[in-house]
Protein backbone atom coordinates (compact mmCIF):
# COMPACT_ATOMS: atom_id res chain seq x y z
CA UNK A 1 0.00 0.00 0.00
CA UNK A 2 2.88 2.10 1.01
CA UNK A 3 4.77 1.45 -2.14
CA UNK A 4 1.64 2.15 -4.25
CA UNK A 5 1.42 5.92 -2.57
CA UNK A 6 5.41 6.07 -3.45
CA UNK A 7 4.71 5.61 -7.13
CA UNK A 8 1.72 8.03 -7.32
CA UNK A 9 3.92 10.30 -5.36
CA UNK A 10 6.31 9.68 -8.07
CA UNK A 11 4.26 9.94 -11.02
CA UNK A 12 2.59 13.39 -9.64
CA UNK A 13 5.87 14.80 -9.41
CA UNK A 14 7.04 13.78 -13.05
CA UNK A 15 4.53 14.77 -14.79
CA UNK A 16 4.68 18.10 -13.12
CA UNK A 17 5.94 21.30 -15.07
CA UNK A 18 9.16 20.87 -15.62
CA UNK A 19 10.00 23.73 -12.69
CA UNK A 20 12.76 26.42 -12.91
CA UNK A 21 16.01 26.43 -10.89
CA UNK A 22 15.56 28.59 -7.93
CA UNK A 23 17.91 31.37 -8.57
CA UNK A 24 16.67 31.62 -12.36
CA UNK A 25 12.85 32.01 -11.35
CA UNK A 26 14.06 34.65 -8.69
CA UNK A 27 15.45 36.75 -11.18
CA UNK A 28 12.75 36.59 -13.87
CA UNK A 29 10.13 37.30 -10.75
CA UNK A 30 12.69 40.10 -9.79
CA UNK A 31 12.64 41.65 -13.37
CA UNK A 32 8.72 41.41 -13.83
CA UNK A 33 8.48 43.08 -10.53
CA UNK A 34 10.98 45.61 -12.28
CA UNK A 35 9.23 46.28 -15.32
CA UNK A 36 5.71 47.18 -13.48
CA UNK A 37 7.96 49.48 -10.88
CA UNK A 38 9.30 51.66 -13.95
CA UNK A 39 5.31 51.73 -15.29
CA UNK A 40 4.12 53.07 -12.07
CA UNK A 41 7.23 55.35 -11.18
CA UNK A 42 6.27 56.86 -14.68
CA UNK A 43 2.25 56.68 -14.40
CA UNK A 44 2.96 58.92 -10.63
CA UNK A 45 3.35 62.51 -12.56
CA UNK A 46 0.60 61.97 -15.12
CA UNK A 47 -1.34 60.38 -12.00
CA UNK A 48 -0.85 63.59 -9.89
CA UNK A 49 -1.75 65.69 -12.43
CA UNK A 50 -4.98 63.86 -13.43
CA UNK A 51 -5.86 64.06 -9.76
CA UNK A 52 -5.14 68.08 -9.71
CA UNK A 53 -2.31 67.42 -6.84
CA UNK A 54 0.45 68.84 -9.26
CA UNK A 55 0.19 71.66 -11.68
CA UNK A 56 -0.28 70.35 -15.30
CA UNK A 57 3.50 70.22 -17.24
CA UNK A 58 3.34 69.03 -20.68
CA UNK A 59 6.85 68.77 -20.72
CA UNK A 60 6.95 66.69 -17.65
CA UNK A 61 3.95 64.96 -18.75
CA UNK A 62 5.40 63.89 -22.07
CA UNK A 63 8.42 62.33 -20.75
CA UNK A 64 6.87 60.36 -18.58
CA UNK A 65 4.41 59.11 -21.26
CA UNK A 66 7.53 58.61 -23.50
CA UNK A 67 8.96 56.14 -21.10
CA UNK A 68 5.76 54.39 -20.41
CA UNK A 69 5.27 53.88 -24.38
CA UNK A 70 9.00 52.63 -24.85
CA UNK A 71 8.64 50.43 -21.33
CA UNK A 72 5.54 48.44 -23.88
CA UNK A 73 7.64 47.70 -26.35
CA UNK A 74 10.19 46.05 -24.77
CA UNK A 75 10.66 42.17 -25.73
CA UNK A 76 9.21 41.00 -22.23
CA UNK A 77 9.58 37.03 -24.10
CA UNK A 78 12.20 36.54 -21.37
CA UNK A 79 9.37 38.10 -18.50
CA UNK A 80 6.94 35.11 -19.05
CA UNK A 81 9.02 32.08 -18.85
CA UNK A 82 7.39 29.46 -18.68
CA UNK A 83 6.55 27.53 -15.12
CA UNK A 84 7.24 31.35 -13.00
CA UNK A 85 3.21 31.05 -12.16
CA UNK A 86 2.11 31.65 -8.68
CA UNK A 87 1.58 27.86 -8.23
CA UNK A 88 5.41 26.75 -9.04
CA UNK A 89 6.93 29.48 -7.73
CA UNK A 90 7.36 32.63 -4.70
CA UNK A 91 6.82 36.03 -4.75
CA UNK A 92 4.49 36.45 -7.90
CA UNK A 93 0.67 36.84 -8.21
CA UNK A 94 1.19 35.38 -12.00
CA UNK A 95 -1.85 32.95 -12.39
CA UNK A 96 -1.20 29.78 -14.54
CA UNK A 97 -4.05 30.53 -17.14
CA UNK A 98 -1.75 33.07 -18.42
CA UNK A 99 0.40 30.04 -20.30
CA UNK A 100 -2.87 28.72 -21.18
CA UNK A 101 -4.09 31.89 -22.89
CA UNK A 102 -0.81 33.35 -24.22
CA UNK A 103 -2.75 34.79 -27.78
CA UNK A 104 -5.56 36.83 -25.41
CA UNK A 105 -2.27 37.62 -23.58
CA UNK A 106 -0.57 38.89 -25.86
CA UNK A 107 -3.62 40.90 -27.61
CA UNK A 108 -4.15 42.72 -24.04
CA UNK A 109 -0.28 43.47 -24.20
CA UNK A 110 -0.77 45.25 -27.99
CA UNK A 111 -3.58 47.02 -26.44
CA UNK A 112 -1.94 48.44 -23.32
CA UNK A 113 1.01 49.35 -25.93
CA UNK A 114 -1.39 51.57 -27.76
CA UNK A 115 -3.38 52.91 -24.76
CA UNK A 116 0.34 54.18 -24.18
CA UNK A 117 1.04 55.36 -27.04
CA UNK A 118 -2.70 57.20 -26.92
CA UNK A 119 -1.19 58.73 -23.35
CA UNK A 120 2.13 59.85 -24.79
CA UNK A 121 -0.11 62.24 -27.60
CA UNK A 122 -2.51 63.64 -24.96
CA UNK A 123 -0.23 64.49 -22.14
CA UNK A 124 1.36 66.85 -24.59
CA UNK A 125 -1.45 68.03 -25.53
CA UNK A 126 -3.47 68.99 -22.32
CA UNK A 127 -4.93 68.23 -18.79
CA UNK A 128 -8.22 67.15 -20.13
CA UNK A 129 -6.92 64.88 -23.30
CA UNK A 130 -4.69 63.83 -20.07
CA UNK A 131 -7.00 63.04 -17.50
CA UNK A 132 -9.18 61.15 -20.46
CA UNK A 133 -6.11 59.33 -21.14
CA UNK A 134 -5.89 58.17 -18.10
CA UNK A 135 -8.79 56.08 -17.84
CA UNK A 136 -8.33 54.22 -21.23
CA UNK A 137 -4.65 53.32 -19.82
CA UNK A 138 -6.14 52.20 -16.69
CA UNK A 139 -8.39 50.04 -18.55
CA UNK A 140 -5.72 48.44 -20.55
CA UNK A 141 -3.39 47.54 -17.43
CA UNK A 142 -6.42 46.55 -15.77
CA UNK A 143 -7.65 43.98 -18.02
CA UNK A 144 -4.63 41.57 -17.46
CA UNK A 145 -4.69 41.81 -13.78
CA UNK A 146 -8.61 41.63 -14.27
CA UNK A 147 -8.02 37.92 -14.76
CA UNK A 148 -4.25 36.92 -14.90
CA UNK A 149 -3.47 37.73 -11.52
CA UNK A 150 -4.44 35.94 -8.08
CA UNK A 151 -6.05 38.35 -4.84
CA UNK A 152 -3.68 39.48 -2.34
CA UNK B 1 -53.06 10.54 24.68
CA UNK B 2 -53.75 14.13 26.05
CA UNK B 3 -50.19 15.02 26.31
CA UNK B 4 -49.35 13.49 22.39
CA UNK B 5 -52.06 15.35 21.00
CA UNK B 6 -51.13 18.60 22.40
CA UNK B 7 -47.57 18.17 21.27
CA UNK B 8 -48.99 17.77 17.79
CA UNK B 9 -50.89 20.43 17.92
CA UNK B 10 -47.97 22.51 19.05
CA UNK B 11 -46.10 21.30 16.64
CA UNK B 12 -48.81 22.16 13.82
CA UNK B 13 -48.98 25.75 15.27
CA UNK B 14 -45.34 25.88 14.92
CA UNK B 15 -45.43 24.50 11.07
CA UNK B 16 -47.83 26.66 10.19
CA UNK B 17 -46.40 29.77 11.87
CA UNK B 18 -42.88 28.76 10.17
CA UNK B 19 -44.74 28.42 6.77
CA UNK B 20 -45.81 31.93 7.41
CA UNK B 21 -43.23 33.44 8.23
CA UNK B 22 -40.70 31.99 5.15
CA UNK B 23 -43.89 32.94 2.89
CA UNK B 24 -42.08 35.01 0.24
CA UNK B 25 -42.40 39.12 -0.23
CA UNK B 26 -44.72 40.30 -3.55
CA UNK B 27 -45.67 43.54 -4.16
CA UNK B 28 -48.99 43.36 -5.60
CA UNK B 29 -49.50 46.83 -7.03
CA UNK B 30 -48.12 48.30 -9.55
CA UNK B 31 -47.04 52.27 -8.65
CA UNK B 32 -48.92 54.79 -10.73
CA UNK B 33 -45.06 55.67 -11.96
CA UNK B 34 -44.20 57.72 -15.68
CA UNK B 35 -42.53 55.18 -17.87
CA UNK B 36 -39.24 54.36 -17.70
CA UNK B 37 -36.10 56.16 -19.14
CA UNK B 38 -33.87 53.82 -20.56
CA UNK B 39 -30.90 56.31 -20.89
CA UNK B 40 -31.60 56.98 -16.93
CA UNK B 41 -32.01 53.24 -16.51
CA UNK B 42 -28.36 52.19 -17.69
CA UNK B 43 -26.70 54.53 -15.13
CA UNK B 44 -29.21 52.10 -12.70
CA UNK B 45 -27.67 49.16 -14.52
CA UNK B 46 -23.96 50.10 -14.49
CA UNK B 47 -23.90 51.15 -10.86
CA UNK B 48 -25.40 47.75 -9.99
CA UNK B 49 -22.91 46.24 -11.64
CA UNK B 50 -25.82 43.73 -13.37
CA UNK B 51 -23.87 42.85 -16.41
CA UNK B 52 -19.97 41.74 -14.49
CA UNK B 53 -22.12 38.69 -12.88
CA UNK B 54 -25.02 38.25 -16.29
CA UNK B 55 -22.59 37.99 -19.06
CA UNK B 56 -21.39 35.16 -19.98
CA UNK B 57 -17.66 33.58 -18.92
CA UNK B 58 -15.19 36.24 -20.65
CA UNK B 59 -17.43 38.08 -22.26
CA UNK B 60 -16.02 41.27 -23.76
CA UNK B 61 -17.22 43.84 -22.95
CA UNK B 62 -19.66 45.82 -24.81
CA UNK B 63 -22.07 48.57 -25.36
CA UNK B 64 -25.37 46.40 -25.57
CA UNK B 65 -24.18 43.41 -23.11
CA UNK B 66 -25.59 39.56 -23.92
CA UNK B 67 -26.88 38.99 -20.82
CA UNK B 68 -27.02 35.27 -21.36
CA UNK B 69 -25.80 34.18 -17.84
CA UNK B 70 -23.26 30.82 -17.38
CA UNK B 71 -20.84 32.40 -14.84
CA UNK B 72 -20.00 30.33 -11.60
CA UNK B 73 -19.70 31.56 -7.98
CA UNK B 74 -18.31 29.04 -5.37
CA UNK B 75 -19.18 29.61 -2.42
CA UNK B 76 -20.09 27.91 1.13
CA UNK B 77 -23.15 26.78 0.40
CA UNK B 78 -22.73 25.88 -2.94
CA UNK B 79 -22.36 27.17 -5.95
CA UNK B 80 -24.70 29.13 -8.01
CA UNK B 81 -24.75 30.18 -11.50
CA UNK B 82 -25.87 33.65 -12.93
CA UNK B 83 -29.29 33.14 -14.91
CA UNK B 84 -30.00 34.37 -18.67
CA UNK B 85 -31.59 37.94 -17.88
CA UNK B 86 -31.32 38.64 -21.42
CA UNK B 87 -34.59 39.92 -22.91
CA UNK B 88 -35.51 36.48 -24.21
CA UNK B 89 -39.25 35.94 -23.42
CA UNK B 90 -38.58 32.01 -23.00
CA UNK B 91 -34.89 31.67 -21.28
CA UNK B 92 -34.25 35.42 -20.42
CA UNK B 93 -36.70 38.40 -18.58
CA UNK B 94 -38.10 39.15 -21.59
CA UNK B 95 -41.73 38.59 -20.30
CA UNK B 96 -41.25 40.46 -16.71
CA UNK B 97 -43.32 42.96 -16.00
CA UNK B 98 -41.89 45.70 -13.90
CA UNK B 99 -43.69 44.21 -11.17
CA UNK B 100 -41.64 41.33 -11.59
CA UNK B 101 -38.55 42.80 -11.70
CA UNK B 102 -39.16 44.14 -8.58
CA UNK B 103 -40.02 41.51 -6.71
CA UNK B 104 -37.20 40.16 -7.77
CA UNK B 105 -34.49 42.43 -6.95
CA UNK B 106 -36.34 44.28 -3.75
CA UNK B 107 -37.68 41.03 -2.77
CA UNK B 108 -35.53 38.28 -3.96
CA UNK B 109 -38.93 36.40 -5.31
CA UNK B 110 -39.49 35.48 -8.49
CA UNK B 111 -42.57 35.82 -10.84
CA UNK B 112 -44.00 32.04 -9.80
CA UNK B 113 -43.52 33.26 -6.32
CA UNK B 114 -39.61 31.39 -5.34
CA UNK B 115 -37.38 32.85 -3.39
CA UNK B 116 -34.27 33.61 -4.68
CA UNK B 117 -30.55 32.95 -3.21
CA UNK B 118 -29.20 36.04 -1.85
CA UNK B 119 -26.47 35.65 -4.17
CA UNK B 120 -28.77 37.88 -6.31
CA UNK B 121 -27.71 40.85 -4.12
CA UNK B 122 -31.47 41.61 -3.27
CA UNK B 123 -30.09 42.54 0.75
CA UNK B 124 -28.88 45.87 -1.34
CA UNK B 125 -31.69 46.35 -3.90
CA UNK B 126 -34.46 46.48 -1.18
CA UNK B 127 -33.34 50.09 -0.92
CA UNK B 128 -33.48 50.62 -4.88
CA UNK B 129 -36.15 53.44 -5.75
CA UNK B 130 -39.26 52.91 -7.40
CA UNK B 131 -38.36 55.48 -10.72
CA UNK B 132 -35.00 53.44 -11.01
CA UNK B 133 -37.01 50.20 -11.29
CA UNK B 134 -39.06 51.54 -13.79
CA UNK B 135 -35.85 53.10 -15.75
CA UNK B 136 -33.74 49.50 -15.58
CA UNK B 137 -37.16 47.72 -16.66
CA UNK B 138 -37.07 50.26 -19.55
CA UNK B 139 -33.16 49.91 -20.13
CA UNK B 140 -33.08 45.90 -19.90
CA UNK B 141 -35.67 46.11 -22.72
CA UNK B 142 -33.08 47.60 -25.16
CA UNK B 143 -31.12 44.70 -24.45
CA UNK B 144 -30.40 42.14 -26.94
CA UNK B 145 -32.05 38.75 -26.55
CA UNK B 146 -30.33 35.50 -26.40
CA UNK B 147 -32.07 31.74 -25.90
CA UNK B 148 -29.26 30.30 -23.42
CA UNK B 149 -31.13 28.20 -21.09
CA UNK B 150 -30.26 28.90 -17.50
CA UNK B 151 -28.34 26.47 -15.42
CA UNK B 152 -29.23 25.23 -12.34
CA UNK B 153 -27.44 26.31 -8.98
CA UNK B 154 -25.01 23.35 -7.83
CA UNK B 155 -26.50 23.46 -3.89
CA UNK B 156 -26.87 20.47 -1.68
CA UNK B 157 -28.72 19.59 1.45
CA UNK B 158 -29.92 21.60 3.43
CA UNK B 159 -29.35 24.80 1.59
CA UNK B 160 -31.48 23.59 -1.78
CA UNK B 161 -34.35 23.88 0.26
CA UNK B 162 -35.76 27.35 -1.02
CA UNK B 163 -38.35 27.79 1.49
CA UNK B 164 -35.90 28.29 4.22
CA UNK B 165 -34.24 30.68 3.07
CA UNK B 166 -37.72 33.38 4.11
CA UNK B 167 -35.82 32.49 7.80
CA UNK B 168 -32.82 33.95 6.11
CA UNK B 169 -34.44 36.66 4.58
CA UNK B 170 -36.21 37.03 7.92
CA UNK B 171 -32.97 37.30 9.54
CA UNK B 172 -30.50 39.32 7.60
CA UNK B 173 -32.52 41.48 4.96
CA UNK B 174 -33.11 44.78 6.94
CA UNK B 175 -34.79 47.35 5.06
CA UNK B 176 -33.11 50.79 6.96
CA UNK B 177 -29.77 52.04 5.69
CA UNK B 178 -26.38 51.38 7.72
CA UNK B 179 -25.17 54.66 7.82
CA UNK B 180 -28.55 57.02 9.19
CA UNK B 181 -27.13 60.53 9.24
CA UNK B 182 -26.14 61.76 5.30
CA UNK B 183 -26.60 65.69 6.15
CA UNK B 184 -25.81 66.63 2.45
CA UNK B 185 -27.21 65.38 -1.11
CA UNK B 186 -24.09 64.04 -2.79
CA UNK B 187 -23.50 61.85 0.79
CA UNK B 188 -27.49 61.02 0.38
CA UNK B 189 -26.39 60.11 -3.15
CA UNK B 190 -23.44 57.90 -2.56
CA UNK B 191 -25.00 55.73 0.63
CA UNK B 192 -27.40 55.14 -2.25
CA UNK B 193 -25.11 54.25 -4.84
CA UNK B 194 -22.74 51.98 -2.05
CA UNK B 195 -25.44 50.81 -0.18
CA UNK B 196 -28.16 50.24 -2.57
CA UNK B 197 -27.42 49.76 -6.57
CA UNK B 198 -23.34 48.83 -6.30
CA UNK B 199 -23.80 46.39 -3.19
CA UNK B 200 -20.11 47.01 -2.30
CA UNK B 201 -21.38 45.80 0.99
CA UNK B 202 -22.11 41.90 -0.64
CA UNK B 203 -17.99 41.71 -0.47
CA UNK B 204 -16.29 43.71 1.59
CA UNK B 205 -18.83 43.57 4.36
CA UNK B 206 -17.89 40.15 6.62
CA UNK B 207 -20.57 37.66 7.04
CA UNK B 208 -21.68 35.22 9.94
CA UNK B 209 -22.00 31.81 9.71
CA UNK B 210 -25.02 31.82 7.94
CA UNK B 211 -23.67 33.97 5.35
CA UNK B 212 -25.67 37.45 6.73
CA UNK B 213 -23.37 40.62 6.20
CA UNK B 214 -22.24 41.62 10.23
CA UNK B 215 -23.22 44.74 9.54
CA UNK B 216 -21.69 46.30 12.64
CA UNK B 217 -18.86 45.73 10.72
CA UNK B 218 -19.87 47.43 7.54
CA UNK B 219 -17.34 47.46 4.88
CA UNK B 220 -14.54 46.14 7.29
CA UNK B 221 -13.39 43.42 4.64
CA UNK B 222 -12.76 39.91 5.38
CA UNK B 223 -12.15 36.47 3.90
CA UNK B 224 -13.01 36.51 -0.20
CA UNK B 225 -16.00 34.08 0.03
CA UNK B 226 -15.62 33.36 -3.71
CA UNK B 227 -12.02 32.25 -3.82
CA UNK B 228 -8.69 32.47 -2.13
CA UNK B 229 -7.32 35.57 -0.49
CA UNK B 230 -9.34 38.66 1.33
CA UNK B 231 -11.29 41.72 0.85
CA UNK B 232 -9.84 44.99 1.89
CA UNK B 233 -11.21 46.81 4.74
CA UNK B 234 -12.11 50.26 2.98
CA UNK B 235 -13.52 51.90 6.35
CA UNK B 236 -11.47 55.18 7.95
CA UNK B 237 -10.16 52.67 9.80
CA UNK B 238 -7.49 51.27 6.93
CA UNK B 239 -8.82 52.78 3.95
CA UNK B 240 -6.45 55.91 4.16
CA UNK B 241 -6.72 57.34 0.54
CA UNK B 242 -7.65 60.77 -0.21
CA UNK B 243 -11.38 61.56 -2.03
CA UNK B 244 -9.50 62.38 -5.34
CA UNK B 245 -7.34 59.28 -4.66
CA UNK B 246 -10.62 57.24 -4.09
CA UNK B 247 -12.06 58.96 -7.17
CA UNK B 248 -8.91 58.36 -9.37
CA UNK B 249 -9.06 54.32 -8.55
CA UNK B 250 -12.63 54.49 -9.57
CA UNK B 251 -11.91 56.44 -12.47
CA UNK B 252 -8.71 54.52 -14.22
CA UNK B 253 -8.95 51.54 -11.99
CA UNK B 254 -5.34 53.13 -10.74
CA UNK B 255 -3.82 53.12 -7.11
CA UNK B 256 -2.43 55.74 -5.43
CA UNK B 257 1.02 53.59 -6.06
CA UNK B 258 -0.25 53.04 -9.23
CA UNK B 259 -0.94 49.44 -9.43
CA UNK B 260 -4.54 48.73 -10.82
CA UNK B 261 -7.74 47.75 -9.67
CA UNK B 262 -7.71 43.51 -10.19
CA UNK B 263 -9.76 40.25 -10.18
CA UNK B 264 -13.71 41.07 -9.56
CA UNK B 265 -12.63 44.80 -8.53
CA UNK B 266 -11.36 45.34 -12.00
CA UNK B 267 -15.08 44.99 -13.24
CA UNK B 268 -16.54 47.04 -10.49
CA UNK B 269 -14.35 49.58 -11.81
CA UNK B 270 -15.13 49.17 -15.44
CA UNK B 271 -18.84 50.10 -13.91
CA UNK B 272 -18.09 53.09 -11.69
CA UNK B 273 -15.42 54.34 -14.47
CA UNK B 274 -18.70 54.94 -16.53
CA UNK B 275 -20.59 56.64 -13.75
CA UNK B 276 -21.25 60.79 -13.61
CA UNK B 277 -17.85 62.07 -12.10
CA UNK B 278 -20.56 63.31 -9.10
CA UNK B 279 -21.52 60.04 -8.28
CA UNK B 280 -17.45 59.08 -8.06
CA UNK B 281 -17.34 61.79 -5.84
CA UNK B 282 -20.23 61.05 -4.04
CA UNK B 283 -18.71 57.33 -3.32
CA UNK B 284 -15.83 58.61 -2.01
CA UNK B 285 -17.72 61.48 0.29
CA UNK B 286 -19.62 57.96 1.72
CA UNK B 287 -16.27 55.97 2.20
CA UNK B 288 -14.89 59.11 3.94
CA UNK B 289 -18.23 59.46 6.41
CA UNK B 290 -18.87 55.60 7.65
CA UNK B 291 -17.49 54.95 11.17
CA UNK B 292 -13.81 53.57 11.20
CA UNK B 293 -13.89 49.87 11.93
CA UNK B 294 -10.74 47.79 12.70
Amino acid sequence: MLFRSLIALGLAFSCALPALAEGEADAVVKARRAQMTLYSYNLAPLGAMAKGTIPYDADVATKAATNLASLAKLDQSRLWVEGSDQMSVDNTRALPDIWNNLDDVAAKATAMSAAADAMQVAAGTDLAALQAAMGDLGGACGACHKVYRAPE
Amino acid sequence: MRVMTMIAGICLVGAAAGWLLSAPTVSDAERPLSAGDPAQGRIVFTAGGCASCHVAEGAKESAAPVLSGGQRFASDFGTFVAPNISNDVTHGIGAWSTLDLGNALRHGTSPGGQHYYPVLPYAAYIHMTDQDLYDLRAYLATLPANATPSQPHEVGFPFNIRRALGFWKLLFVKDGWVLANVPTPELERGRYIVEALAHCGECHTPRNALGGLQRDRWLAGGPNPNGKGSIPNITPAKLDWSVAEIVEYLTSGFTPDFDTAGGHMAAVVENTAKLPPSDRAAIAAYLKAIPAAE
